[in-house]
């Protein structure tokens, strides 16, 4: 893609490297904890699943009777590998020997802990990789997509109805579906379990409900002659076990943001930049395609002031996912068009800021969300934003195009409505197919100045940010004018200091091969 | 056929559309008086076939519309067919019978609004702003609030005349009840988006009996407001106002002065 808008490399490659030192600063501070949502995830890659009778998840029960022992300071993979050595004849056994304080505190660590757990960790590491090749050879399969990808959302609440209504989609025209969570789910520290039939405004996410909606998806492969991708939400205080739920069920876009837990739903800012890490090292591994967040920014703040700030946040958002094994090609950026629809030249602003995030995260596979803010429960006017924001996608040259609903803030989507989206987003796709190549901006036009005034200003964000670190930063509210303290928020008396000896072997499986030769 | 006039008095029967209506009784306007032009949209769980077609025909026919016009009949999935319809509605309603009105505000401005205010009780009025329970959206409850407001027109955060405190989203309703206390607050105004399954209506009703059992009720102003909210909903579940999409936060603010206003002799008593 040629560039057109004239940035200047030199600042590009200075907020580069603000963000760098941002993220050096985010691992030094997290890196002498864990938290009680990673270890639960060591727990479900080691393959222990499963309820109890009320309903309470075998990886909570153990993480909690370790923690109560005084003993997760360790790694629960310590006492998982002691308890199979002690003679626990498999993982699901040596779950249920720690799953009470009194027997977790009674487990002695093991000398030969790291050998009797080693085969379990080879298999979870395997189960991940044999789930990406089935991915990688499901899509070489297929001619290569059609690009930007549409990007359909459900949100019935119920599983079932869910599949009914992706595969309408997916049939339809849709290549990516996400399955939108129930609210709420987020705040939850732990994951449901089994398939679900209610939600509020969406569904839960659970490792069932992922397992049945990727069947369906692949249920339709053949007929469509292509790959119907599958999204859900690693965030919340469950961000790692989603991501290794996802992992598992080949999931192939996982909603993946390193602040919005903390900016907008009060999680601990820890405890959300130590299970980010933990997350997106997750899906890396599984070949998963992240999806950061910065649209939100511009659902509470005004999308013209707030510009610097998701800019900003790109560059934050892209360093923490190459510190965590993500390779450009799977560093989904976030924006969204929401401006204002009454503000003269608005729309050139928009273009001005699709187009820039382009030129400045070329090999990114950017996703672009609609508007959502100025939707008024005018359908006809909705749909109206909708074109112009899918004209302004293809202009651009975006990824990932997330489908626009004419009955946005009305309820959730009806099937027509998905369906009246799908087929504008097709029809501009095609009709305008070769726009991006044949357009230029005048030099010193609006749409290149304003581009020129919005990454000079994320550039004085991301001096600001590294300047006082990322925490403080939070504290003093530089992002989305929301103050997030440290030790303050959800969850985080989940935070846990680890040991010296400290181990989590799927961490240091994944530290080991970033170091090595690129897969 | 004609026999859908359930609402009681009001609206007629309307045995044709060549007649003119009763006085007071109005009918749908397409381009000319009386003609009762309507367009309804649908999705049949039918594959598009003849047959599927002439469903929706009927369908509408049942919905009380006459000589319907089919001008889009889309299979948008295997076993789904969207409809776009044209029709004549055979029923008109008499406006002399209707009640129904907005929340009554006076059309101030905000600087009106912080002048009345300053003279009328000398301090600045406590309004608490939140998303109940499981409602995690922020979005309606950020455009009254926010410095920037909505459509132009400020949120109360700008006002000299409210403390507007934005508690946020996902409050329980405890925790509301107990900030109503401790910060001796003059208003609250809840914000529903999810509507799914009526669960709005339920953290709504919830809130009000939380406040009643707490002895809270009558000490503040409560208002409700979100995308599937309005005045008459809001009132029958035990609220003082409710405000509907659209809303500008000077016309809360407005509504805000009055209520308040009006009941503050009895709230000190």
């Amino acid at each position: 893609m040629t560039p057109k808008l004239g940035l200047s490399p030199e600042r590009i490659a200075r907020c580069r490297s603000l963000a760098r030192s941002v993220a050096e600063g985010v691992r030094r501070e997290t890196e002498p904890y864990t938290t009680v949502a990673t270890e639960r995830t060591v727990l479900r890659l080691l393959g222990v699943d499963g309820v109890d009778s009320e309903e309470v998840p075998v990886p909570n029960k153990v993480v909690a009777a370790l923690a109560s022992a005084g003993r997760l300071s360790r790694g629960a993979a310590v006492w998982i590998g002691s308890a199979l050595a002690g003679g626990a004849r498999d993982v699901e056994e040596a779950a249920a020997r720690l799953s009470d304080p009194g027997s977790a505190a009674s487990v002695r660590e093991h000398p030969l802990w790291r050998e009797a757990i080693a085969p379990h960790v080879e298999a979870g590491l395997d189960r991940i990789r044999t789930r990406r090749a089935e991915r990688e050879r499901r899509l070489a399969s297929h001619p290569r997509d059609e690009q930007p990808l549409l990007y359909a959302i459900v949100a019935t609440g119920n599983i079932h109805e869910d599949v009914v209504q992706a595969e309408a989609a997916a049939r339809a025209g849709a290549q990516c579906i996400a399955v939108i969570r129930s609210t709420a789910q987020s705040l939850l520290d732990h994951v449901p379990y089994g398939a679900t039939s209610s939600g509020f405004g969406g569904t839960f996410a659970t490792q069932e409900n992922f397992r049945l909606m990727r069947a369906a998806l692949d249920s339709i492969e053949d007929e469509l002659g292509r790959y119907v991708r599958l999204v859900n939400y690693a965030s919340g205080l469950c961000m790692p076990e989603i991501a290794a739920m996802g992992a598992f069920e080949r999931l192939d876009f996982m909603l993946n943001d390193a602040l919005y837990g903390i900016i907008f739903r009060d999680i601990n800012p820890l405890r959300t930049l130590i299970d980010q890490n933990f997350s997106r090292r997750i899906n890396a591994a599984a070949g998963v395609v992240i999806n950061t967040g910065e649209d939100n920014y511009l659902t509470t703040a005004d999308a013209v002031e707030q510009a610097p700030a998701v800019l900003a946040s790109q560059f934050i958002n892209e360093r923490l996912a190459k510190d965590a094994g993500l390779e450009d090609w799977q560093i989904g950026l976030g924006h969204a068009f929401e401006i204002d629809p009454e503000l003269e030249d608005g729309l050139l602003y928009e273009i001005a800021q699709a187009q820039s995030a382009r030129e400045i995260f070329p090999d990114a596979p950017l996703k672009y969300m609609p508007p959502t803010k100025h939707m008024t429960g005018n359908v006809f006017r909705g749909y109206q934003q909708n074109a112009l924001f899918a004209l302004t996608s293809v202009a651009t040259g975006q990824s990932i195009h997330l489908l626009g609903m004419l009955t946005e803030a009305l309820h959730t989507p009806f099937l027509h409505d998905r369906w009246l989206a799908i087929d504008q987003a097709k029809t501009i796709r095609t009709n305008a197919r070769h726009l991006a190549e044949e357009l230029r901006f005048a030099p010193d036009g609006r749409i290149v100045r304003r581009a020129h005034e919005v990454l000079a200003g994320a550039e004085k964000i991301l001096e600001t940010v590294a300047g006082r670190g990322l925490f403080d930063a939070l504290s003093a509210g530089v992002f989305a004018d929301t103050r997030r303290p440290i030790d303050r928020g959800r969850g985080l008396d989940g935070v846990v200091r680890r040991d010296p000896a400290y181990t989590n072997p799927f961490l240091e499986a994944w530290t080991r091969s970033m170091s090595g030769a690129p897969a | 056929m004609d026999a859908l006039d359930e609402r009681g008095p009001g609206v007629s029967g309307a045995g044709g559309r060549a007649g003119v209506s009763g006085a007071g009784g109005v009918r749908a306007y397409g381009d000319k008086r009386n003609d009762g032009a309507v367009q309804v949209s649908f999705t049949l769980p039918v594959a598009k076939s003849a047959v599927a077609v002439e469903a929706a025909k009927r369908f509408v026919l049942k919905m009380g519309l006459r000589e319907p016009y089919v001008t889009l009949a889309e299979p948008i999935a295997p076993d789904f067919t969207y409809f776009v319809v044209y029709g004549r509605a055979a029923h008109d309603v008499d406006l002399s019978a209707i009640a129904a009105s907005d929340a009554a505000a006076p059309d101030l401005s905000r600087d009106e609004i912080d002048a009345e205010i300053a003279r009328r009780f000398g301090r600045r009025l406590v309004v608490l702003g939140c998303a109940l329970e499981s409602d995690a959206h922020t979005v309606g409850l950020d455009a009254i609030f926010n410095m920037k407001g909505f459509s132009g027109d400020y949120g109360l955060e700008r006002y000299h005349g409210f403390d507007a405190r934005n508690l946020g989203a996902q409050v329980p309703v405890a925790e509301v009840a107990r900030r109503v206390r401790e910060d001796a607050a003059d208003a609250v105004l809840v914000s529903a988006t999810v509507t799914q399954n009526d669960i709005h209506v339920r953290h709504m009703t919830e809130l009000v009996d939380m406040l009643e059992a707490e002895g809270l009720r009558d000490r503040v102003v409560l208002i409700a407001g979100g995308a599937r909210v309005d005045h008459a909903l809001a009132q029958e579940l035990g609220y003082d106002a409710g405000f509907g999409p659209g809303t500008t936060p000077s016309r809360v603010a407005a509504f805000l002065l009055e209520e308040i206003s009006r009941r503050l002799p009895r709230a000190e008593r």
